[in-house]
């Protein structure tokens, strides 16, 4: 076989990346047109692809720049509310549907950039343990904030309160759209599987041309060897920023779009179990490995509705449980991982392992 | 990066330079004033006093625990010092980062081998041109003409670059995998490619045999004549130390004890007494 060179070989990899989500999407789109998809799994095609932006961003942060975030449903969480919010209060001046979505997916995006610049200032100076504690606090409170916060719109804009529905003072005609633990309970449906197929190729087209760019590349060498990295003329806080402001930007769109699919979402949806679940997708799918992180967060999300199914609904958490380790030992463990490679050599003859999206 | 206050200069201590002639009346590249650290109650380095002029090459010398390689650390701001002054190129690097004062002109290598492992031995190198071929991060996600004439450019010249140890071959390679001697090389070429005018190794020819040393020794002044910098290394090999160096410098207990050229080094009593007295032969200290 022709020895191809890096860039090559990275071209080949991310085009396989690319066709996998083109080729899914395709093919869905043609089962349910026939059909053939059941309503259960229908209802799962806007959060698989929610799920999927957000396991790709958090591989930018945990598998590219080696920081552990266990805050990254707080940043789903800026995005979904801020989307909402702009979407119901912006349903008379833009009437369209898509547009609506795109645009409240775009507020949603900039605000949780904005939420992951400030967070990140202070505390990606900090390594290790402490960032993941500082990240695992900074979801609590966005949790919390929006768990008391009121907000309305009338005639003269938005309006908010941290009392109760009746402190917003709303005006004739007004009306509270984020009442505090309830949540949002009046939201207009938006997204769309396409919708979220889109985001899906958005997010994998910043993250791979990004991760292979200057940029990208300041990122992983300060995660392979800080000291060597500075000592080389990088600054460590402007990257380790770029990466967490990047990541947060994207969860802010997945969490968005994930919002605009219901039609009553609370703050309680994005709590730490979200944060870690997503957590879950990156590291069984492999640090650093785009495609990865998509097949695993697919399948982690269909995989609970999928034993529904079977009947096997008294154990379904025992065997997610259990495929989840089955899993992580199955691609982490050396001798296993010997024994894939020789049989896929036995199969494919003389066809080469590719490393994934790196 | 903010231009920093710069302190008037300094009067040059008397007596510390050990600058080729063909230095002298030359703005040094590198002049060290009563430099120190104290780690706790302990005092690695003190009253360190150095020039190095603009073509020199240096050498670093002492016994183990002399602190050697913690000079190295202060000039490069991985530890900030305690005392003293460091002019780099006239320009003091006081409060200073490690990425800036590479920035400023100061490239090193690493003692135990520090290469981005998981990185291609190009990518490395590209890391190592962070500053010399710049583009917005925005080009590099949107693919705009930009980046792929930058790209271009960065690919030409890591490789223009790797070509100096004939590791052209080898860019597609994992750094990690390389053999011990290819990562020290490839250590010097990411250095090199960040366009430094002091260059810091730190023991370059650890690991290897007579003859690969020879072939650094030739490849050192090489680098020395091609991209006209000064150059600074730490070695444990007399051969290499005594072959090209043309100042030396005698470190013990993180104190200065001598101070001259290859000759006057090897005759200095202290200097046997401290260091190669150690040892029944002198030489090698490997």
């Amino acid at each position: 076989m022709k020895q191809l060179t890096p860039s090559r070989k990275k071209l080949v990899n991310n085009s396989i990346t690319y066709g996998i989500v083109i080729i899914a999407y395709i093919i869905i789109q043609i089962l349910n047109a026939g059909g053939m998809i059941s309503p259960a799994i229908q209802g799962q095609l806007v959060p698989i692809c929610a799920y999927i932006t957000m396991a790709i961003s958090l591989n930018l942060v945990v598998g590219f720049s080696g920081e552990l975030s266990l805050g990254h449903a707080g940043f789903m969480s800026v995005g979904a509310f801020s989307g909402v919010v702009v979407s119901l209060s912006l349903q008379q001046a833009i009437p369209s549907g898509p547009v609506r979505l795109a645009v409240a997916m775009l507020v949603g995006a900039v605000l949780a950039g904005l939420a992951g610049f400030i967070v990140g200032v202070p505390v990606l100076r900090l390594q290790g343990d402490y960032l993941a504690i500082v990240t695992l606090a900074f979801g609590e409170i966005i949790k919390n904030i929006i768990n008391i916060l009121y907000v309305g719109v009338d005639e003269n804009g938005l309006r908010f309160s941290i009392a109760n529905e009746m402190a917003l003072g709303l005006g004739e005609g007004g009306r509270a759209i984020l009442k505090g633990p309830m949540g949002v309970t009046t939201n207009v449906k938006l997204s769309s599987f396409t919708a979220g197929f889109i985001l899906v190729l958005i997010a994998l087209t910043v993250v791979l041309n990004l991760v292979n760019s200057r940029a990208g590349r300041a990122v992983m060498a300060l995660r392979d060897n800080r000291i060597a990295a500075e000592s080389v003329g990088i600054q460590v806080t402007k990257y380790k920023l770029m990466a967490f402001v990047t990541s947060a930007v994207l969860a802010g769109a997945a969490g968005a779009l994930y919002a605009m699919n219901y039609s009553s979402i609370a703050a309680k949806k994005f709590d730490f179990n979200t944060s870690i679940l997503v957590l879950v997708f990156v590291v069984l799918g492999g640090l650093g490995n785009i495609r990865g992180s998509i097949v695993a967060a697919a399948f982690l999300t269909v995989l609970p509705e999928f034993l529904r199914k079977l009947n096997l609904d008294q154990y379904r958490m025992l065997v997610y449980a259990i495929v989840l380790i089955l899993v992580m030992l199955a691609t982490n463990n050396e001798s296993s991982r010997i024994f894939f490679s020789s049989l896929r050599q036995k199969l494919f003859g003389s066809f080469k392992r590719k490393g994934g999206a790196r | 990066m903010a231009k920093k206050f710069e302190k008037p200069k300094m009067v040059p201590v008397p007596s510390h330079s050990i600058v080729p002639e063909r230095d002298l009346g030359k703005l040094p590249v590198l002049e060290c004033q009563h430099l120190g650290i104290d780690f706790g109650g302990l005092t690695a380095v003190n009253e360190f006093n150095i020039t190095i002029g603009p073509s020199e090459i240096a050498g670093l010398i002492g016994p183990n625990g002399a602190g050697k390689t913690t000079v190295f650390n202060l000039l490069t701001k991985v530890y900030q010092p305690t005392r003293g002054t460091i002019l780099l190129n006239g320009k003091d690097t006081h409060g200073m980062n490690t990425a800036q004062v590479n920035q400023a002109g100061i490239a090193r290598t690493f003692q135990n081998i520090r290469l981005f492992n998981n990185l291609s031995v190009e990518d490395n190198v590209k890391i190592g041109l962070h500053n010399q071929i710049r583009y917005p991060m925005w080009d590099g996600i949107l693919r705009l003409p930009k980046y792929w004439k930058q790209e271009k450019l960065a690919h030409e010249s890591a490789l223009e670059l790797l070509s100096i140890f004939g590791m052209q071959d080898l860019a597609s390679h994992e750094a990690g995998s390389l053999p011990y001697g290819a990562q020290r090389r490839l250590e010097i070429v990411r250095a090199l490619a960040t366009n430094p005018s002091l260059l810091l190794l730190d023991e370059p020819a650890a690991g290897m045999n007579p003859s690969e040393t020879a072939e650094l020794m030739e490849n050192i002044v090489k680098i020395r004549d091609t991209f006209h910098i000064a150059i600074m290394l730490i070695e444990h090999d007399m051969s290499l130390v005594m072959g090209i160096c043309e100042g030396i410098c005698v470190l013990n207990f993180g104190q200065i004890i001598a101070k001259g050229t290859a000759e006057e080094i090897q005759a200095n009593p202290k200097v046997i007494e401290a260091y190669l007295g150690s040892q029944k032969k002198g030489g090698g200290k490997r």
